[in-house]
This record gives C-alpha cells, sequence and structure tokens, in this order.
C-alpha cells in the first residue's frame, strides 16, 4: 500500500454480542480494520469465533453494539455457506431472485444474466431445477445470483465448506477468476488456511470468541495474478503455510 | 419427473428382466382393480341375498334393491339432488372459509411471533375442544338457519388449520430467509418469495384435511340445525325409522368424500407439475 488510499471499509473498535436468556454470548471485541478497493481479504480463525457476525455486520444485517464502521459501499453481495438456490425456482429464476426482489428486472438486466449464465457455463441449464445440478454448478449460479445485483463488495462465508475437496479446488478458481474479471472487492471467511493463501491478498487471524483481530499477514506471490490451484504449488505457499498456522495455533489456544 | 421415466421405460424395456419387471407390474395393477371392484360386487351381492333369505330384517339392515328402489324415488321429485347440493355447497363454503382465515391467520402470527406467543394457549384450547360441544349455543346464537352450520363447520377445522400451516411456516430454514435480506429483500419478499412457495406442498396437504374436516363439520350442524342436506336427511329418515333413506344417505356421503379426496388429489398433481 506505497500510494495513500482512501478505504472503502473503516471498523474501528466494533463489538458485538448475541443475548438469549442463557446469557451473553460475547462474539466480536475491538474489531479494527481497513479495506480497500479492489482487495481480496481472508478471515481465519478457530471455529465458532464469531467470523460469520463480522460478515453479517458489513452485510448491514445487524448494528454494531458498539465501536465505528464506516463503509463507502452502497451494494454489498452476499455468499451463504450453501447456495439455498430454492427448489422450486428453475435455475434462470433463482438467479434472477435478487433483481426481482429489487425490482430491478429490466430488459438490460436479464440479458446481462443470460450473458453471466452463458460464461459460467450454465447457459444450458437456465431452466433446470437446481436438484439436477452439481454442487460446483450450483455454487456458480447462487454467485451469479449475488454478483446479478453489481454489489461493490463481495462477503463470502466459507462458500465452498459445502463441496467435496475436489469440486472445491474447482469453484475456488472459478470464483476467484470471476471475482478478478469483474474487479469486484471481497471478504472471505474460511477456516481452511490454503484456501486464504490461494485466494487473498491480506490474510487477517481472528482469536477465539470474542473475536478480535490477531494479525494481519500480507500475502504476496512473485509472479502475479496467479490463480488459486497454481498459487497452491508456488515456492512461497508452504510458508505462508508455515507462518499462519503457527498464527492460528497460537489464536486457539487464545 | 418418475412418471415420464417410467413411459419411456416402458417403450423400450432395456433388458429382459426389465420387461419381467414391467409385465409384473402391470399384472399386479389389474389385480389390484379386479379385486377391488369383485369386493364391493360381492359385498353387494352377499347383502342382497341376506335380505332376500331373511338372514337379516331388510326393514332395518335395507338391502340394494329396497336401496335402489328409493334412490329412484328421491331422486324422480328432485329431493336428493337438492339435500346433495346443499351439503355440496355448505362444504365448500366452509372450506373455503377455513383455508382464507387459516392462511391469513397463521401468515399474521408468523409476522408476529410476539402475538402468537400470546395467543397460542387459546388456539390449543380451542383446536382440542370438541367442536360439537358448540352445537347448540350455535344455534341459539345463530339461528336453525345455513349460516350455522357454516360457523359449525369452520370451528371445527379452522384452529387445526391455522396451527398446522403456521407451524410449517415457521420452520422454514432461517437460512433462506435470511438469503432474502442479503439481496435487498424485506419481510413481505421473505413471505412471497420463500414462506408460500416453499409451503405449497403443505398448503396442499392442509386442504386435503379441511376438506374432509369441513365435510364432518357440515353434517355434525346439519344434524342440529337444518332442514335439507344429507345430515339432515340421515337424523330425518332415522326418526321417522326410513331406513332405507338413512342407508342410502351414507353411501351417498361415502361417494362424496371419495370424490372431494380426489378433487384435491388433482389439485395436489397440478401444483407438483408447477
Amino acid at each position: 500500500m506505497e500510494e495513500i488510499r482512501q478505504p472503502m471499509i473503516s471498523m474501528k473498535n466494533v463489538t458485538y454480542s448475541y443475548h438469549s436468556l442463557k446469557g451473553e454470548t460475547p462474539a466480536l471485541k475491538d474489531v479494527t480494520f481497513d479495506v480497500y478497493e479492489k482487495e481480496f481479504i481472508c478471515l481465519v480463525g478457530p471455529s465458532g469465533c464469531g467470523k460469520s457476525t463480522l460478515l453479517s455486520l458489513l452485510a448491514g444485517l445487524i448494528e454494531a453494539e458498539s465501536g465505528e464502521l464506516i463503509s463507502e459501499i452502497k451494494d454489498v453481495g452476499y455468499m451463504l455457506q450453501r447456495d439455498y438456490l430454492l427448489p422450486w425456482r428453475t435455475i434462470y429464476d433463482n438467479v434472477a431472485l435478487g433483481l426481482e426482489i429489487q425490482h430491478k428486472k429490466t430488459t438490460e438486466n436479464r440479458e446481462r444474466l443470460r450473458e453471466m449464465l452463458k460464461t459460467y457455463n450454465l447457459a444450458d441449464f437456465a431452466n433446470k431445477r437446481p436438484s439436477e445440478l452439481s454442487g460446483g454448478m450450483r455454487q456458480r449460479a447462487a454467485l451469479i445470483r449475488t454478483l446479478a445485483l453489481e454489489p461493490d463488495l463481495l462477503l463470502l462465508d466459507e462458500p465452498f465448506s459445502a463441496l467435496d475437496y475436489q469440486t472445491r479446488l474447482e469453484v475456488c478458481d472459478d470464483v476467484a477468476e470471476i471475482i478478478r474479471k469483474e474487479g469486484k472487492t471481497a471478504i472471505l471467511v474460511t477456516h481452511d488456511l490454503s484456501e486464504a493463501i490461494s485466494m487473498g491478498d491480506r490474510v487477517f487471524v481472528l482469536s477465539k470468541r470474542p473475536a478480535t483481530i490477531l494479525k494481519e499477514i500480507p500475502i504476496r506471490f512473485e509472479t502475479e495474478n496467479l490463480t488459486p490451484f497454481h498459487r497452491r504449488q508456488a515456492p512461497e505457499f508452504a510458508g505462508y503455510f508455515a507462518v499462519l498456522w503457527e498464527e492460528l495455533q497460537k489464536a486457539s489456544a487464545g | 419427473m418418475n412418471h415420464k421415466k417410467q413411459e419411456s421405460l416402458q417403450e423400450q424395456p432395456s433388458s429382459e428382466l426389465q420387461r419381467k419387471y414391467l409385465q409384473q407390474n402391470r399384472r399386479r395393477r389389474i389385480i389390484v382393480n379386479i379385486l377391488r371392484i369383485s369386493l364391493i360386487v360381492v359385498f353387494f351381492v352377499l347383502w342382497e341375498c341376506a335380505a332376500e333369505k331373511k338372514w337379516i330384517d331388510s326393514f332395518i339392515f335395507s338391502s340394494p334393491s329396497r336401496l335402489y328402489a328409493c334412490f329412484l324415488e328421491l331422486w324422480s321429485d328432485g329431493s336428493l339432488l337438492h339435500h346433495i347440493e346443499v351439503t355440496l355447497f355448505e362444504t365448500f363454503v366452509s372450506f373455503g372459509i377455513v383455508m382464507g382465515v387459516g392462511l391469513v391467520a397463521a401468515l399474521l402470527l408468523w409476522m408476529s411471533s410476539f402475538a402468537f406467543q400470546v395467543l397460542e394457549p387459546y388456539l390449543v384450547m380451542l383446536n382440542s375442544l370438541p367442536k360439537s360441544a358448540l352445537a347448540p349455543l350455535l344455534i341459539v346464537w345463530l339461528g336453525n338457519q345455513m349460516r350455522t352450520i357454516i360457523v359449525a363447520a369452520v370451528s371445527v377445522a379452522a384452529f387445526g388449520a391455522i396451527i398446522s400451516l403456521y407451524t410449517g411456516f415457521s420452520q422454514m430454514d432461517p437460512e433462506q430467509i435470511k438469503l432474502i435480506y442479503t439481496l435487498g429483500g424485506k419481510r413481505r419478499d421473505a413471505l412471497t418469495k420463500v414462506i408460500i412457495p416453499g409451503n405449497l406442498p403443505l398448503i396442499v396437504s392442509t386442504m386435503k384435511v379441511n376438506l374432509g374436516l369441513s365435510l364432518v363439520g357440515v353434517i355434525i350442524g346439519e344434524f342440529l340445525a337444518s332442514n335439507a342436506g344429507l345430515g339432515y336427511l340421515i337424523i330425518y329418515s332415522s326418526q321417522v325409522f326410513k331406513m332405507d333413506t338413512l342407508i342410502l344417505s351414507i353411501l351417498i356421503l361415502c361417494i362424496m368424500s371419495f370424490a372431494l379426496y380426489g378433487l384435491i388429489q388433482l389439485l395436489e398433481r397440478l401444483t407438483k407439475k408447477y
């Protein structure tokens, strides 16, 4: 970050807790970070540490209890852990769901959806039901549904965790390419270190609950614009993995 | 989908074994149909024989031939058709009200979990109350007329419909609803895009149950307060000891409930296709 850039998102000392009859569960504590345009941020941390809460905050689904969240972003795209394609809708009607809700189903947008389905090899499945598609295809459809609204920021909540390993690598490549091609800013939550290293520009390590950011690790590969798959084979990969592993061990130990 | 698969297989059986399987399947279906029909034929023939040979008293137990004569008589003066029409009309009106009230109330309760929390014990109480106990009260309040019967029938089915629809609505995957919010949707969108389409099978199965229950409610109502309808015919003929008419009415009621069930099944098939 040589040049001085204005962050797209700036979070300062954000705290959030869940309340239930059994008591208060603090999920986030003093979370502070900035995100710049077209950056790919990965959040890793022990499971159940409040990563999803952080995304819900960024998506505006919940509000911080204290702290500051300054966001230049109007449209946020949120990809949930599973595709949640609605089984009673065709693939086309599923990817059009966001446009339908926001009353933006114009001829132009419809055309763009068709184009995207074509680009991501789903055109032949436009009139099929989700149950007729493979896991990877469903995840691509879910991504198109999110991208159809042309969000400035993409939030990805372990979007590959429901996929088998091979599909996971494939979809990971697809998604990374799509995000790069569309020039999006993205925040990915994952517990898979290799995934974080293979996709991110910066990796944040979160502590146990209540989550706070313990460490920020910038990821740089000598060869630029490697696909996630190729990053996994690059010489720097193992080094990053070792660093991240150590940090995560520390985080889990508290 | 499944049906289509079967059809295409039937066109060109892939192997000897498959052909054999299909043949067996078809034979089984034919045998089932033959047995179904013969069961009812045997029943009527035995009944007729028993009456003929005086094994049973046909004045009390009637007989198919007496029923047929009774049917012709009541049919020719148009009174039977009138009773059937009245019962069917009351059933459909009650059913329509039950489904309307059930859907609207369940949706409102879904939208306000607070209201549900407040109202739940009353709903449970009203649902388990034997509604026939209300009938005498309704007669006094509403009089000896059709609206009493419809209110009675609605009270039989409505609370169960509200509870089962609400349960279905509230058991939708919260992540599916979160999806709607992540796409910038509001509560209304969650309702129209997820809750209602996702519960279409439940709505149809609730319809199935409630068409039957509405008929039960209508007959109960007609027992107590009416001057037309199959329920009235049953009570009236038992009071004047016209056993032929009584049994004929029950028989018609059997056919009617069977036909109503078929109607809903047709609807179910249509929604599945959609």
